[in-house]
């Protein structure tokens, strides 16, 4: 079975849609890379790919027409990419940091997202922005947040987290063929992970978690790369005879409550693991759902294993301190399964 | 290495016959009526909402865009009657946003500041200023892509020029020579705040050069003059030679938003603009041209019945359903 990393399969599933459909054209920073050299001094062509060498060698296959190396300025091309997405183009813009959407956040927040509704349901803005998201890799306060709830909180948008290469191209072939603007997000630390990914094109559909390990004690959801950790988790809870189901949400706009509900009604314990700031975030908005929608099957409250209310700092030991761990969540799981609730009575002690 | 600019050709322009000096006499006047309705309607808190009126301002909307092809498109502001009137947006469909009714061109769900029909090429009517520009360029940007020779173009006021968007707007469309036509509808006035003040370069056309846009300057207030210069944009834009930026210089005989006092406007300055009324003068130059003033009232006459029907009929109208809160967040 042949294996891809998420960065090579991200880079196939962009070229197997450009290959498909002229329409589809990427905008970004230094995506191709060396533009404005490479006349006079070749090797310069495609010398980037982007900062994490995701889209190299798509310039090259595709020409600068297609994949376009726009200046510095964010408001610019996500706004040309609108523009383009409703004269008829796919649009896929890549932002270098999740974190530099602040500068164009009016075209994504009052734009791109309102363009269909405000004008009555006539159009459609179909486009993508990719994004790298992520702390743990010492990049320090402005290059290392998620803000997968921000995007989240704005209707309009459609939200994508892949923490695997097979979701990470199925998914964003389906978010360039999707009518609506998606923010499709890339962990910068998962890019190197690898996993089965067939060759053939193929899509995954929004709104459907992936029960990645099942369970029958506890439900852990797991945001993105903490999936991950949730699983290392699991894997620890079994020495206490725990047995934790863990479910990655994959797209959290729309949101497959469904299934997260099921979960809880099965395990009656909920535990949401996010490395984003706590307040407002995902960890919040699931916890809720359960609080609302899952209160009679709960044994014990919910608990949120997230990142801290503050910037992420770039000193190593402060930056691993900031990011939830596997201990933070067995430890978390251990006190939902001791919790002297209304039916439960085991105790288990890490 | 400084990019060459490509000036726009002077090229004499073809006057317009009298069937055109009608239709622009026509478009004109709707505005001028529609407006003045829109000041009534608010003085007498007859609609809820933020409104902007276009009045002072017609000669840009009615120079520019008829003369603009069915699949152009078109990015417009907050203060957008004039140019969904001037784009033939039917006027109840106008009214009926105005009111938040179904009858609207957006179904309601716009209002005074987003008025602008899809299915006309109006991308939208951006209640965030400058939020357009960089959406007119990607939307050019496309149509050179497809090389389907669509132009679009953008209208803005004086003070946009202070947000980032501007900036990189003109940028990507320099870069990408975007088919784009940047028209700044300079009214002297951003919100409250005189050129004077806050336009550090005195001019916007000045602050096109360095991104080697070329840049005309013309004067707002006479429709012909406005027509001549879009004539001449649009061949540049669509013959491939990138984009161009029209500085119109007019004035704005509301406020910033029905209800402004306008305390700051020095009488002086009111009565020389009122002095250049675009609808007078245009009125004068086409009967000049050949046009007879009977036809010019009997347009005159129709447009306010068409203007008071416009409002009967949007009053009159039904409130959306209520499950349209809902409907259209997304496709799919």
């Amino acid at each position: 079975m042949r294996e891809l990393t998420i960065k090579a399969a991200i880079n196939e599933a962009l070229y197997q849609e450009m290959e498909l459909d002229d329409r589809v054209v990427l905008f970004g920073e230094d995506i191709g890379g060396g533009a404005g050299r490479d006349e006079d001094y070749p090797e310069a062509a495609d010398a980037w790919g982007g900062p994490f060498g995701v889209t190299h060698g798509l310039q090259t296959k595709f020409g600068r027409r297609r994949v376009v190396d726009t200046a510095l300025g964010e408001t610019g091309f996500i706004g040309a990419s609108i523009g383009a997405a409703i004269a008829g183009l796919r649009p896929v813009a890549e932002i270098m940091y999740v974190d530099f959407l602040g500068t164009s956040f009016d075209q994504l927040l009052n734009q791109a997202a309102k363009l269909r509704y405000v004008y009555g349901g006539k159009s459609s803005v179909p486009m993508v922005i990719r994004t790298v998201a992520g702390a743990g890799f010492r990049a320090a306060a402005e290059h290392s947040q998620t803000l997968y709830s921000i995007f989240t909180h704005i209707p309009g948008l459609k939200v994508v987290a892949p923490s695997n290469a097979y979701d990470a191209k199925g998914l964003l072939i389906e978010a360039i063929r999707d009518p609506d603007p998606v923010v499709f997000i890339e962990h910068k630390r998962l890019y190197m992970r690898k996993t089965h990914v067939p060759e053939e094109s193929y899509t995954i559909p929004f709104g459907e978690a992936a029960i990645v390990r099942e369970g029958t004690d506890v439900t852990i959801i797991g945001v993105q790369k903490m999936v991950h950790t949730a699983l290392d988790a699991a894997d620890a809870l079994e020495e206490f005879g725990v047995s934790a189901e863990v479910i990655d949400p994959r797209t959290y706009s729309p949101l497959d409550t469904g299934r997260i509900l099921a979960s809880v009604a099965k395990t009656g314990r909920l535990v949401v693991v996010d490395e984003s700031h706590p307040r407002c975030s995902l960890a919040t908005d699931i916890s809720a759902l359960a609080a609302e929608h899952a209160f009679d099957s709960l044994l014990a409250p919910v608990k949120m294993v997230t990142g801290a209310h503050s910037p992420v700092p770039f000193s190593p030991p402060l930056e691993d301190h900031y990011l939830p761990s596997t201990a933070r969540i067995v430890e978390a799981v251990l006190s939902t399964v001791n919790h002297k609730g209304r039916t439960s009575n085991t105790v288990v002690t890490a | 290495m400084a990019r060459e600019l490509r000036e726009i050709e002077e090229f004499s322009v073809t006057p317009p016959d009298a069937e055109e000096l009608a239709a622009i006499w026509r478009r004109m006047v709707r505005i001028r009526e529609f407006e003045t309705r829109v000041s009534h309607i608010a003085e007498n808190k007859e609609a809820e909402g933020y409104l902007h009126t276009y009045a002072g301002q017609e000669a840009v909307a009615c120079g520019v865009i008829p003369l603009l092809r069915a699949d152009d498109w078109i990015t417009s502001t907050y203060r957008n009657h004039g140019h969904a009137i001037a784009r033939d947006v039917p006027l109840e469909a106008i009214a009926g946003e105005l009111f938040g009714k179904e009858t609207g061109v957006c179904g309601g769900k716009g209002g005074s500041m987003h008025v602008a029909d899809q299915d006309r090429g109006m991308i939208g009517a951006m209640g965030i200023v400058a939020a357009g520009l960089p959406i007119a360029a990607g939307a050019a940007f496309a149509s050179s892509y497809m090389g389907d020779d669509k132009v679009a173009v953008s209208f803005f006021g004086d003070g946009a020029v202070h947000q980032g968007a501007w900036h990189e707007a003109l940028e990507f469309a320099a870069l990408f020579s975007c088919p784009v036509i940047f028209v700044c509808e300079n009214n002297l006035y951003a919100e409250s705040t005189a050129v004077d003040y806050h336009l550090l370069a005195g001019t916007v056309s000045a602050m096109a050069g360095p991104y080697r846009i070329p840049a005309v300057e013309v004067d707002g207030m006479d429709v012909l003059a406005v027509r001549e210069a879009t004539v001449r944009a649009l061949r540049h834009a669509r013959s491939g030679a990138g984009p161009v930026l029209i500085e119109a210089m007019t004035y704005r005989y509301g406020g910033q938003f029905e209800g402004d006092s306008q305390t700051y406007k020095p009488p002086a300055e009111v009565a020389y603009w009122k002095s250049r009324d675009p609808l007078p003068a245009f009125k004068k130059r086409a009967v000049e041209m050949g046009l007879g003033s009977d036809e010019l009232l009997a347009i005159e006459k129709a447009s306010r019945e068409e203007v008071a029907q416009a409002f009967d009929h949007a009053s009159a109208a039904n409130w959306p359903s209520l499950d349209a809160v809902t409907t259209d967040v997304y496709t799919k």
